[in-house]
């Protein structure tokens, strides 16, 4: 069997799309308030796990990152490490105002403003906190994009890995990491 | 060499059979545990859909060779475990699937079923993961709760039959009766001593999601984790058909097979759903309370019966 004849790509891609979105295993790194919305969106109100998303507690395991509310640089360095330690493909949600344009934390002295110059985000979902109705809603476009093979902000990394290590090294002053955590 | 293609196919599929119901089975619990939480639950085959996604993953972690020998480990033991378990009573309708049946015996069976789980253990130590060896040493404690209660139990079963072999046992059940009636000491141990060996709540300290990370497979992901999985669903069946065979006579047909392990299965799901964690030594010191108390009433049983 040809396995670049277009017929069989389309079908290839067909499956692993429809098994990539629809097994999302999540790593909750409850960051900000935001986290406060995801138990509700996993609990008997709104069950996400009817769309086959789940929990997952390492990193290791985990394929999309949520990054849930506004980031302390503190904070920053700790998910970019458990970033970098997730497998491929993965994907990064960021929830809240904090997260695009730094909320109402614009002009604090240890948070960062946009996330998207430190890790590549592949959905954002705005709202000061996103009510779960929400949550779901991006996640559901988040599969949409899997479906399409458009979510590739884990290539966009790792070919701009450079510029994002700058921007990171910046705001973290003691960067006494490996130069990638495997 | 017709016989060799028959019994490679035969084995094929078993483990084909065992794949695909353990890994429904593991659909169904996560529906049943989502239903008394008041939720609707994923779809039965969402486990399928776990499996063929984590296959599918990049697996870029390097630890060590053990590393990757230990889920190779698991999965051959599952297998093994497998192949050595009559998966339908003689005669019936799938003459394929004997197997190794008449070759090993139950003391055989007791000594396999841990191997998978100390071969992980050692894959999981070079992993140098903190939680990782916390839940291994859970994991470890707990099968020395559980071992005794389900060996006296076994044991005891041995002893009223006069045969170590399952099939013997299948034959001795055949002219006297299931054993579950005839030897009803050693099965209520044998139920006891399952909610521990299903590692489902409360019995779940060794995974512990979210308390120790997800323990012994923390920094497993992609295809080991998928491996695990695998694995995990094939030993699942094997042990229950493993005590369907023991205590009910094992199954004429594929039917009644799933409608015997199902039932036999619901014990610890049902008893894990409604139940939170124990911690460690509370889990062994239940485990070697009345499971093995019964247990020795089932031994005595034996012998004076
Ligand atoms: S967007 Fe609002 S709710 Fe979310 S982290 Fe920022 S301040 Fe908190």
């Amino acid at each position: 069997m040809d396995t670049n004849d277009k017929g069989v790509r389309k079908i290839v891609d067909m499956i692993t799309g429809f098994a990539r979105s629809n097994s999302l295993f999540m790593l909750a790194y409850g960051t900000g308030c935001g986290d406060i919305e995801i138990p509700p969106a996993m609990t008997s109100r709104y069950d996400w796990e009817r769309f086959g998303y789940r929990k997952m507690a390492t990193p290791r395991q985990a394929d999309v990152l949520l990054i849930s509310g506004y980031l302390a640089t503190k904070t920053l360095k700790r998910v970019i490490r458990s970033y970098e330690q997730m497998q491929e493909p993965k994907y990064v949600v960021a929830f809240g105002s904090c997260t695009i344009n730094g909320g109402m934390y614009w002009d604090s002295y240890n948070t960062i403003k946009m996330l998207d110059h430190y890790i590549p985000v592949d959905v954002y979902i705005n709202g000061c906190m996103p009510r779960p109705e929400a949550v779901m809603s991006g996640l559901f476009d988040l599969q949409e994009q899997i479906k399409k093979g458009e979510a590739n902000g884990a290539q966009k990394y790792r070919e701009n890995l450079e510029w994002y290590r700058g921007n990171q090294k910046k705001v973290i002053k003691n960067w006494v990491m490996p130069e990638y955590n495997w | 060499m017709e016989d060799i293609l028959k019994l490679l196919g035969g084995a094929a599929a078993t483990m084909l059979l065992a794949f695909v119901v353990g890994a429904t089975y593991g659909g169904l619990v996560r529906k049943i545990i989502a239903r008394t939480q008041n939720r609707v639950g994923p779809p039965w085959y969402q486990n399928f859909v776990d499996i063929s996604k984590l296959y599918m993953k990049d697996t870029a972690v390097h630890h060590g060779v053990m590393q990757h020998i230990g889920p190779a480990f698991a999965i051959t033991a599952s297998v093994t475990v497998l192949m050595f378990v009559p998966v339908l009573r003689e005669g019936g309708w799938f003459p394929w699937f004997e197997n190794l049946n008449f070759k090993g015996d139950i003391i055989f069976l007791i000594y396999m079923m841990v191997f998978g789980s100390l071969g992980m253990a050692l894959g999981i130590g070079q992993t140098g993961n903190p939680n990782a060896s916390i839940g291994v040493s859970r994991g470890l404690s707990m099968m020395v709760g559980y071992e005794i209660p389900f060996v006296l139990s076994l044991v005891s079963v041995m002893v009223q039959t006069h045969t170590t072999s399952i099939t013997g046992l299948m034959e001795w059940q055949t002219q006297n009766g299931w054993l579950m009636f005839e030897a009803p000491f050693a099965f209520i141990t044998m139920l006891l001593a399952i909610l521990g060996m299903f590692h489902y709540a409360p019995f779940d300290i060794a995974h512990a999601p979210s308390e120790i990370a997800s323990g012994p497979p923390s920094e497993f992901g992609g295809k080991y984790l998928a491996m695990m999985m695998t694995s995990g669903s094939i030993f699942a069946f094997a042990k229950l058909v493993f005590l369907v065979d023991v205590f009910m006579n094992g199954a004429s047909n594929l039917v009644m097979l799933v409608v015997k392990t199902l039932l036999l299965y619901m014990v610890p799901v049902l008893y894990g759903a409604v139940s939170p964690r124990y911690r460690t030594e509370q889990a062994i010191r239940y485990l070697w309370g009345w499971p093995v108390f019964f247990g020795i009433i089932a031994l005595i049983y034996s012998i004076y019966i």
